[in-house]
């Protein structure tokens, strides 16, 4: 049952070539562009959409910070779009892997990190020490602040790791549950039922929650940075 | 005598479309294909807007024209794990998609 249970998550291959270069590709197609200034509906509700989000992340920024913009919409619109098709049955999420994750997140925070120290040194470094400390405690503090930043790119990948990949194996656990429950004992099966309904509205949530977080954690990294 | 509707200067065969190829000419169609990288790049990008400019750029463009892409999606995700939801296990052990293959 444990091999079952992993088994959506092992990368597909075609003879042994990997095929999941194949499926992170494939969101890209549900994404039209357009020349024109008024589209059909799918680009009209995209762009309102993505509109929406950069206005809203990008405020914060100042005029150096949004340069990135274009990275940073294009980031939560990935990581969105994949995250929803990997709710499809039988489809594979690419952002289970943490291999994905650390390729997207070591170089963003690198990038905003070490952006930060060549233009301001003095106040990048300045974050390593919290305002108004006692002096004893002041060397310590400075190992922990380093330690804290340099957990960050990890902290990025394997929190969408482990929310994306933890979300699809209780949908797999709950849905074999009702399955299973099904012959057995009907109004039990009809309770975990519903509790496979609600999971599965947190799961769309949480999908969207999650390139959410990612991308606001990248902007502030860009925002103390810049 | 020329039957109605047939053109006088034959069309080669390399121009014409799939449904127009006799059944005789097509070995010598496909092998007349431009299977190069840009020729294949080519053929997916018209496959591509075939069905954009079909479904999704229209006026009102409605939801289905998107839900089949998903659609066939599924089916193409089914058929990479099908080999693996067909592995025989320990008989306790069996999936849900074996027990309901064996009883159809």
């Amino acid at each position: 049952m444990n091999e079952n249970l992993f088994a959506s998550f092992i990368a597909p291959t075609i003879l042994g070539l990997p095929a999941a270069v194949l499926i992170i590709l494939f969101p890209p197609l549900l994404i039209p562009t357009s020349k024109y200034l008024i589209n059909n509906r799918l680009i009209t509700t995209q762009q309102w959409l993505i509109k929406l989000t950069s206005k809203q992340m990008m405020t914060m920024h100042n005029t150096k910070g949004r340069t990135w913009s274009l990275m940073l919409v294009s980031l939560i619109t990935f990581i969105a779009t994949t995250n929803l098709l990997g709710l499809l049955p039988y489809s594979f999420t690419p952002t289970t892997q943490l291999s994905m994750n650390l390729a997207m997140a070591i170089p963003l925070w690198a990038g905003a990190v070490i952006m930060g120290f060549r233009s301001k040194i003095k106040n990048a470094l300045a974050h390593f020490l919290p305002q108004g400390t006692p002096t004893p405690l002041i060397p310590m503090l400075v190992i922990i602040e380093t330690i804290s930043l340099l957990i960050q790119p990890m902290a990025l990948a394997v929190r969408l790791t482990a929310n994306i990949t933890a979300g699809h194996l209780l949908m797999h656990l709950i849905g074999s549950a009702t399955l299973a429950m099904s012959t057995i004992n009907l109004p039990s099966t009809l309770i975990i039922f519903t509790i496979l309904i609600l999971l599965t509205i947190l799961e769309i949530a949480v999908a969207l929650i999650q390139a959410y977080v990612f991308t606001l954690l990248v902007s502030l990294y860009l925002h103390d940075n810049t | 005598m020329a039957s109605v509707g047939e053109c006088p200067a034959p069309v080669p065969v390399k121009d014409k479309k799939l449904l127009e190829v006799k059944l005789g000419e097509l070995p010598s169609w496909i092998l007349m294909r431009d299977f190069s990288p840009s020729g294949i790049f080519g053929a997916f990008q018209r496959g591509y807007y075939r069905y954009y400019n079909k479904y999704i750029n229209v006026k009102k463009g409605s939801i289905s024209g998107i839900t089949m892409v998903l659609a066939c999606y599924v089916l193409f995700s089914y058929s990479f794990s099908y080999k693996h939801l067909n592995t025989y296990h320990l008989a306790f052990l069996t999936s849900e998609h074996e027990r309901l293959r064996k009883y159809h």
